[in-house]
């Protein structure tokens, strides 16, 4: 199956299992969804639980908000993580606050999907990568499923937490093809996972970027180099204690992450391991992020301002030699 | 303008209305002394002048009903039913405050009450009384959800887009506009190209009117109406209540914008005085009377103000609980 049908079957499952459950966004229905996610749920669900929304991210937003302070358990779909800047005021002002600031009277369960990323060359207002900013705010949860079984399981985990969360799709990932592994019924939204073990340097990453991570592993190896990739799954809270535990054994880390590097998800990465393991390191903390200017169109610019399996491994490269280890 | 259809007042109706508002124009009173004397701080939006809107509506309303509400809030918070004393001691950052001293002036709660807070974003409230009433709509609730906004809000992006996603879904939302005729500063004419409210909710589609807001009956008779009219029907509606701020808009503002012989005009046709004229003329209340509610109002401000002293601060250890929610054991 495809990621995408992973979410989708995610969607489905919650949607049969809960009747509290509903989907809302801008063509989720007729359409089909803009990457064709829900596809086929307006057919089995209906019109009133698989909600077209008109172009106003805040009012959905805030009704998924609202909705959720009513008793249901809302997926609102915001098309890509670029529109979700017109509903920054629900997200931050409201989602992110109304738990803390009613002394715990009301929570917020609602779930925010995003598409997220470049990668299709369709320049800079399209191609954010904003998980990192989201990630800056006490009160909600940041969940990012890279992996088919994340992809169909992640959302149940999110609709059964009490807090706001937000699920960042990346848009390269939705034609990704996989098997779910067998037996698996649930995910959790707390901890890190190792998809590559390895003994000389840690890759701290997420979304498009772990596959990218996978593929230069790949390439490492043939060098002898042992790369150990960490799918972090939650932006906020982050599993410090996976970053750590792998870190402290390959006393290297290389962060890749397709945010920019300024004020960033990485530096705070960077500085917990600075703060928590710094005297395990053999080499400085390394990062590979997206070139700090708007996302190009042209493919070759596009191409050059992400990371991609060539830096990465030219940045591992570094890290370990310069470290005089090996 | 919407007028009243005239129904007889009681002498118990009437001392009821003007029982609230004394209730609130004390109250706001004493935080504008408490303010002065430090003991209450950050942004103070009082609310004097617009008691008859807060306790003409909530009057109208069923407790199951769902509010969503302004910075402006105090009058809202105390009509609906929010102790006065849970109310004071939020103001003062008390652990016994209605949101435990977190949320202050501009964000009083009652999850009890369906009160979801002061939201202190021109119109960031408006999309989630939307939710609440889609809420209601899909569990098949027949209450409805009323969200008050001033009018500066009518200037912000979310109040069209939810207007229009309200209509558009037939939800049962009540938006209750308080027209005090200034955003801040800026008077209403010279910041909307159209500054007929209720004009602007008929281009959605939605049954709209004017209401003198400093006529509590008026106010009490509307809300109900189209509170029932909405439940019967599932759409929304919306009331431009028009009013006038007594104070300033904030303890911040030397009011340079407006003239002090408009507010002395607007305070001879206040909700308090007008109501009080009305039940004296039509021999329903004495002065004795009045005197007897404002001593009571005073008392119980005064019984909150202990309470709100007496209370302990939240422990600093904290601070952090409630940002996510705390789950059953």
């Amino acid at each position: 199956m495809t990621y995408r049908d992973a979410v989708r079957e995610g969607i489905r499952d919650a949607m049969r299992t809960d009747p509290r459950v509903f989907l809302m966004g801008e063509d989720v229905g007729r359409y089909g969804g803009s990457y064709a996610v829900s596809r086929g749920l307006l057919e089995e669900f209906g019109p009133e639980r698989i909600r077209d929304a008109p172009l106003s991210e805040s009012a959905f937003v805030g009704a998924g908000i609202g909705a959720a302070l009513g008793g249901l358990r809302p997926i609102v779909e915001v098309m890509t993580v670029n529109f979700s800047l017109l509903a920054l005021d629900q997200i931050m002002n409201n989602a992110a606050t109304l738990s803390h600031m009613s002394g715990g009277q009301v929570s917020v369960p609602v779930v925010i999907r995003l598409a997220t990323g470049a990668g299709r060359q369709l320049a800079a207002q399209h191609s954010h990568s904003l998980e990192g900013w989201y990630a800056h705010i006490p009160g909600l949860r940041i969940a990012v499923p890279s992996t088919i079984d994340d992809a169909r399981f992640m959302l149940a985990a999110a609709l059964a937490c009490p807090d706001p969360v937000l699920l960042f799709e990346h848009l390269y990932l939705y034609n990704m093809e996989g098997d779910l592994t067998p037996g698996l019924e649930r995910v959790d939204l707390d901890h890190a996972a190792i998809r590559r073990g390895g003994r000389d340097v840690t890759l701290i990453t997420y979304g498009w970027s772990l596959h990218k991570c996978l593929a230069a592993a790949e390439d490492l190896a043939k060098e002898g180099v042992e790369a150990e990739v960490l799918d972090l799954r939650t932006l906020r809270p982050l599993d410090d204690a996976a970053i750590m535990l792998s870190v402290r054994r390959t006393r290297r880390a290389v962060i890749v992450d397709e945010g920019w590097r300024s004020g960033s998800l990485s530096a705070e990465i960077t500085t917990r391991i600075v703060e928590q393991a710094f005297y395990d390191l053999d080499a400085p903390v390394a990062r590979v992020c997206t070139v700090e200017a708007p996302v190009p169109y042209a493919k070759h610019l596009e191409d050059a301002a992400l990371p991609s399996p060539a830096r990465i491994s030219s940045a591992v490269r570094a890290v370990v030699t310069g470290s005089g280890a090996h | 303008m919407r007028a009243p259809t005239g129904a007889p007042v009681t002498r118990e109706h009437g001392l009821e209305l003007l029982r609230e508002m004394l209730r609130i124009r004390c109250f706001e009173d004493r935080c504008y002394q408490l303010y002065g004397q430090m003991k209450i701080r950050g942004f103070l939006h009082l609310y004097n002048g617009e008691e008859a809107v807060a306790v003409g509506a909530m009057r109208a309303l069923r407790p199951s009903d769902a509010i969503v509400s302004t910075y402006r809030e105090h009058g809202h918070a105390i009509a609906r039913g929010i102790a006065m004393s849970k109310v004071m001691a939020e103001l003062y950052g008390k652990q016994t405050g209605c949101s435990r001293g977190r949320g202050g002036s501009m964000h009083l709660f009652d999850a009890s009450k369906r009160f979801y807070g002061g939201n202190a974003i021109v119109a960031g409230g408006l999309p989630i009384a939307v939710g609440l009433a889609l809420a209601q709509k899909l569990q098949r609730e027949s209450d409805i959800s009323v969200c008050f906004f001033g009018d500066g809000a009518v200037a912000e992006g979310e109040f069209h887009e939810s207007l229009n996603l309200a209509s558009l879904w037939q939800l049962p939302a009540l938006f209750l506009c308080e027209n005090n005729l200034y955003a801040m500063g800026t008077a209403l004419e010279r910041a909307q190209s159209e500054t007929d409210i209720a004009a602007r909710a008929r281009a959605y589609r939605i049954d709209a009117a004017a209401v003198d807001g400093m006529d509590v009956f008026a106010v009490e008779e509307s809300v109900r109406g189209a509170a029932e009219r909405i439940r019967h029907s599932g759409g929304p509606a919306l009331l431009e209540m028009r009013t006038y701020r007594f104070r300033a808009h904030s303890m911040f503002d030397p009011q340079l914008y407006r003239d002090k012989a408009e507010i002395e005009a607007w305070q001879k046709k206040g909700p308090i005085i007008t109501l009080t004229t009305r039940l004296k003329a039509l021999g329903l209340m004495t002065e004795d009377d009045y005197q007897r509610l404002e001593r009571e109002a005073s008392a119980e401000v005064e019984s909150a103000v202990q309470f709100a002293e007496s209370s302990p601060w939240e422990p600093v250890e904290d601070l952090e609980r409630f940002v996510y929610a705390e789950r059953r054991a």
